[in-house]
């Protein structure tokens, strides 16, 4: 039989590959369609992420900060408040975005707007389109965190050039973040147990030494916070900022790759019973 | 006749998969837990062919699609794509497939034209040729005025247009329908089927699943009748109305009340009597005659109408029951 196509980019030669049924090798295809959609529509959401935290930065950096004075940081160093929570700020929109990306925005997608029925349809298979979105949200973080970098930056919040690497591990935050979020999402039916995502991370949001140092908490406390993944992220960000390091930073970077690499393997095993079921 | 049926729906030594139809089931069975949605049925797909699946809402035809759309794993029994194992080779498998699900799924966040290019670029098309091509099928599709416009203000039947030229942007061989004009105006279903048609005359393979008679009727070569599962006939519309129906139908209403005592007094006009709660039909190769020969009983139906057999009463014979409840 005949199987060459007349368009002949469509007709995939059959062969036993990587990840077979579930990878089209296409993400390119769902960024293409996703930057193209958010240029289309998305652009009030896209603004209201960046903004946020930069709005909190200069209420409690600088009117709350007047107020507190300094607080011990890094390695015990004295910092003054607007600099010692603006990395956590940073960790705090990277995990936003890429959790509003993962959840909701997957969520509506994958129940409502039926859009990733409409791409596995095609050549595609779910890992392209996890992998596409994921993508989608990381870009998203980058940006993010480019922006309010330089915001700290002319705020003069910026003490050592270290503080560049700030932007790639915000993007590795959001990548666990992501990873997990969507992982998370496949499991949701209703858009109530959505809320119960937005419920676990405003508490995240405040009490994950943002704000304060840890030591204010008693121990049993500390131990639960310390288990969360944002503690991580902010106190990643807050040593990087001062680069000062310690094997401490070692162990919340790899808190996030296990995030990411747990992360992924579910969302593909989880989007395999949902779409090849 | 009867027996003709259970020896499809009960048969298990079937000869393997064939690679000269571009589809080819044999024993294909999905279950969902204990829930057996499809039970082992066979059937080959020549290329070119209008092959249709008839049955009523939760017949297993959707589920039937979805296997052969290569996005739902079968439990069982085997099945053939243009000679590929969907299981095993799912993009390979949709690269040669153009689907039109049963709800619209277009993105709305991109433009009429833009959904073409977009879909396009899932199967890795390049631009070069989806430029030309998406300008093409909105010509076929009689959208080329609203290929700027977004997909939100299109009606429901511009939808449906688009949503099956998106499904023909990679030139498939093979067009997955499933319930095409459900929702539709008589309009726009008379529009939907003329665009079909063509497609047809074009040498496309169209498979569709319909719970409406005139649709399978006016698109279908051949079509298996689906029930609860499994295959209950299978044949050309003319010729499935021949086997298991008559040429002619009487449908007479006398009443809610009375069509189940009147149809006692109805004995032995026509071949066959069907008596449902709001009507009793006729089965006669003369229609007008065996209407006669109930006023010549002195019955007086409030309504009655000679019509064509169609599908409906195929379905009605096979099942005992209706299609569309």
């Amino acid at each position: 039989m005949n199987v060459e196509n007349r368009t002949a980019p469509t007709a995939l030669v059959p062969q036993d590959r990587f990840l077979g049924s579930l990878y089209g090798r296409n993400i390119r295809a769902v960024i293409a369609r996703g930057l193209k959609a958010t240029w289309g529509t998305n652009w009030s959401i896209m603004i209201s992420g960046f903004v946020e935290p930069v709005l909190y930065l200069v209420a409690m950096g600088i009117g709350l900060g007047a107020l507190v004075g300094t607080v011990s940081g890094p390695g015990g160093q004295e910092m003054n408040y607007a600099n010692f929570i603006a990395p956590a700020l940073l960790a705090v929109s990277a995990m936003n975005g890429a959790v509003y990306d993962s959840t909701m925005n997957v969520f509506f997608k994958l129940n409502h707007a039926r859009l990733y029925e409409g791409m596995l349809s095609t050549t595609l298979g779910p890992f392209d389109v996890a992998m596409g979105e994921i993508f989608l949200a990381l870009l998203r973080g980058a940006m993010y965190a480019t922006g309010f970098t330089a915001v700290m930056g002319a705020m003069g919040l910026i003490t050592s050039p270290w503080a560049l690497l700030m932007i790639p591990a915000a993007v590795v935050i959001a990548f666990g973040f992501a990873s997990f979020g969507m992982a998370v999402t496949s499991y949701m039916k209703t858009f109530q147990q959505m809320d119960w995502i937005q419920m676990l991370m405003l508490p995240m949001f405040l009490f994950s030494a943002t704000f304060y140092p840890l030591s204010v908490y008693p121990e049993a406390v500390q131990s639960v916070i310390q288990v969360l993944p944002l503690w991580h992220g902010v106190e990643l960000l807050r040593q990087i900022s001062v680069g000062i390091f310690s094997w401490g930073t070692a162990g919340h970077l790899l808190y996030f790759v296990v995030m990411i690499v747990l992360g992924l393997a579910l969302t593909t095993n989880r989007l395999r019973a949902l779409f090849l079921k | 006749m009867l027996s003709q049926v259970s020896q499809i729906t009960s048969s298990r030594t079937v000869p393997e998969t064939r690679s000269d139809f571009v589809i080819s089931a044999r024993n294909l069975t999905k279950s969902y837990g204990d829930f057996t949605a499809v039970n082992g049925i066979s059937f080959d797909v020549p290329p070119g062919e209008s092959f249709g699946l008839l049955g009523p809402n939760g017949a297993g035809k959707s589920t039937t699609m979805k296997m052969i759309g290569a996005v739902s794993q079968r439990s069982g029994g085997e099945l053939s794509i243009m000679g590929l194992d969907p299981n095993r080779y799912g993009p390979e498998v949709r690269a040669h497939l153009g689907v039109v699900p049963q709800q619209d799924n277009l993105d709305e966040d991109l433009r009429v034209r833009d959904n073409l290019i977009a879909y396009g670029r899932y199967f890795g098309l390049p631009k070069s040729y989806l430029q030309p091509k998406a300008d093409e099928l909105l010509e076929f599709a009689q959208l080329t005025d609203k290929a700027k416009g977004r997909v939100e203000s299109l009606s429901g039947g511009m939808k449906r247009r688009l949503t099956i030229a998106r499904s023909l942007i990679n030139d498939p061989k093979i067009l997955l329908l499933d319930e095409p004009t459900t929702g539709l105006d008589p309009q726009a279903r008379h529009i939907l089927w003329d665009r079909l048609f063509r497609l047809k005359e074009a040498g496309v393979t169209l498979i569709l699943t319909t719970h409406y008679m005139d649709e399978a009727e006016q698109l279908c070569d051949r079509l298996i009748v689906v029930d609860k599962g499994a295959i209950m006939a299978e044949g050309s519309p003319a010729g499935l109305i021949r086997e298991y129906s008559t040429r002619e139908v009487v449908e007479l209403r006398f009443g809610s009340e009375r069509n189940t005592t009147v149809a006692a007094e109805l004995e032995g006009i026509g071949d066959r009597l069907e008596t449902l709660p709001d009507r009793v039909l006729i089965y006669a190769d003369d229609g007008e005659a065996a209407l006669e020969a109930v006023t010549g009983r002195g019955l007086r139906p409030i309504t009655s109408l000679v019509r064509r057999s169609s599908l409906e009463d195929v379905f009605l014979r096979l099942t005992g029951r209706s299609l569309v409840d």
